[in-house]
């Protein structure tokens, strides 16, 4: 029987590499990414859940990383970002983003990209609605929104214009 | 932002979960956390304790009941409840309100038993949950009990659900022959009710729940023509709150305006 801790030691699956930390309790997730494992490519937005910058894929599915606490992803696995090209090589959604030009200021990017993930992951073929429904959790105050849809389009149907 | 220092247990059954919220008096449940976890943030709320329900397997379930209806687990995520296809059989709105809500990372960790206990007005299940009848059931040390839409709904942000108890369960009874509508007044699309309303015709009688107007959803009958229907929220007396995307007098207009489309939809 588990009595409640102001911390614990975790064990989190982060790209396929596990990492154990002694985290509070109140640490949330991007902050243990970030802060304590130095992947600072998901980015902490508006910090309320709105943005979608934090965005990473836990278990396989898409969630913001600023609501889940660090203890909550003990035992589970996570991807963020670095995991899209862990040998340098760009994953193809990020082929595209650079050749569609689908980033200006780049802060929205990284969530951008695991929410692309995600819905290609769930839905090879997606119709332009589905994508931008899918990224409707992330917002981007730059681009107008037109290249990365046309990216993400891109990257379903493996790359190409 | 970091939160205020708070303590942690994830049990692995009902049992120890409701144990533990009965021995941490500041003690709260912790579902998808989509909410509590923003209002820690804020500092709006400060749980001593956080109970957290992600490792009870059978908070998550959903089932058809003996006479055709829908039994949730208060932990079904918005996401489930979309792609559930006995949701989709047995009373797809569900799952169609479910969609409207917020984003796809939102939906993947909120919950149905999240979305009604936090019973924030502009909350978009809470009216549909009262205007489908559904019963919740709660759990606490002393055992469970049950209670219509109507005790459960106490006030802004608080329900029936008491210090040391769980929320388990939504049952939700068979459609038979009736319908079931919703319609709301968001900000952008997916976005926060201004107004919303839900509603179920059965023989041309409408049960409709009206959101955002009042502390809890204001549930009301009356035939499901529009006249009637106009008359029934005329006659609720109405005294919705003002604020940056509507005055009270707007938004009592709305919810006329929702109720019919919500009643023309499930009357449809």
């Amino acid at each position: 029987m588990n009595q409640p801790v102001r911390g614990q030691r975790i064990s989190v699956e982060v790209n396929g590499e596990r990492h154990e930390r002694d985290v509070e309790a109140r640490r949330l997730l991007v902050h243990f990414l970030r802060d304590d494992l130095d992947l600072t490519g998901t980015h902490v937005g508006c910090d309320t859940g709105n943005c979608g910058a934090c965005t990473v894929i836990l278990e396989g599915v898409a969630i913001k990383s600023c609501m889940l606490l660090a203890v909550q992803a003990d035992g589970r696995s996570v991807e963020t970002v670095e995991g899209l090209a862990p040998d340098g090589e760009l994953h193809p959604l990020q082929e595209a983003f650079s050749s569609f030009h689908a980033l200006q200021c780049g802060y929205c990017t990284p969530g951008m990209l695991m929410s692309a993930k995600h819905l290609l992951d769930h839905n090879p073929e997606p119709t332009e609605g589905e994508i931008r429904r899918a990224i409707q959790g992330n917002i981007c105050r730059c681009t107008g929104y037109v290249n990365i849809v046309e990216a993400i389009a891109s990257a379903a149907k493996g790359g190409g214009r | 932002m970091l939160l205020a220092p708070v303590e942690y247990a994830r049990p692995s059954t009902i049992e120890d979960a409701v144990r533990l919220l009965g021995e941490h008096d500041g003690a709260r449940p912790l579902a998808g956390g989509q909410t509590l976890t923003n209002v820690m943030k804020a500092r709006a709320a400060a749980p001593d304790v956080l109970i957290d329900l992600n490792d009870l397997p059978e908070l998550r379930t959903i089932s058809r009941s003996s006479d055709g209806g829908l039994e949730l687990g208060a932990m079904v995520t918005l996401a489930e409840l979309i792609r559930s296809s006995d949701v989709g059989d047995a009373r797809p709105i569900l799952g169609e309100v479910a969609a409207q809500i917020a984003d796809v990372q939102v939906r993947n960790r909120g919950t149905i038993g999240g979305n009604i206990c936090s019973n924030d007005p502009t909350n978009h299940l809470p009216p549909v949950v009262a205007a489908l009848d559904a019963t919740m059931t709660i759990r606490g040390s002393e055992g469970e009990r049950t209670v219509s839409a109507e005790e459960f709904f106490v006030g802004v942000y608080m329900t029936a659900v008491g210090p040391g108890e769980l929320l388990t369960k939504i049952t939700v009874p068979a459609a038979g022959g009736a319908g079931d509508g919703f319609a709301s007044i968001p900000i952008g699309r997916d976005g926060t009710c201004i107004c919303n309303a839900a509603a179920t015709v059965d023989g041309g009688q409408a049960r409709l729940a009206l959101g955002c107007v009042a502390a809890v959803p204001v549930i009301l009958t009356s035939a499901a023509e529009e006249a009637a229907v106009r008359e029934a929220v005329k006659g609720a007396n109405l005294d919705p709150p003002s604020d940056v995307h509507a005055s009270s007098e707007y938004r009592r207009h709305l919810a006329e305006v929702v109720a019919v489309r919500a009643v023309q939809e499930a009357a449809g």
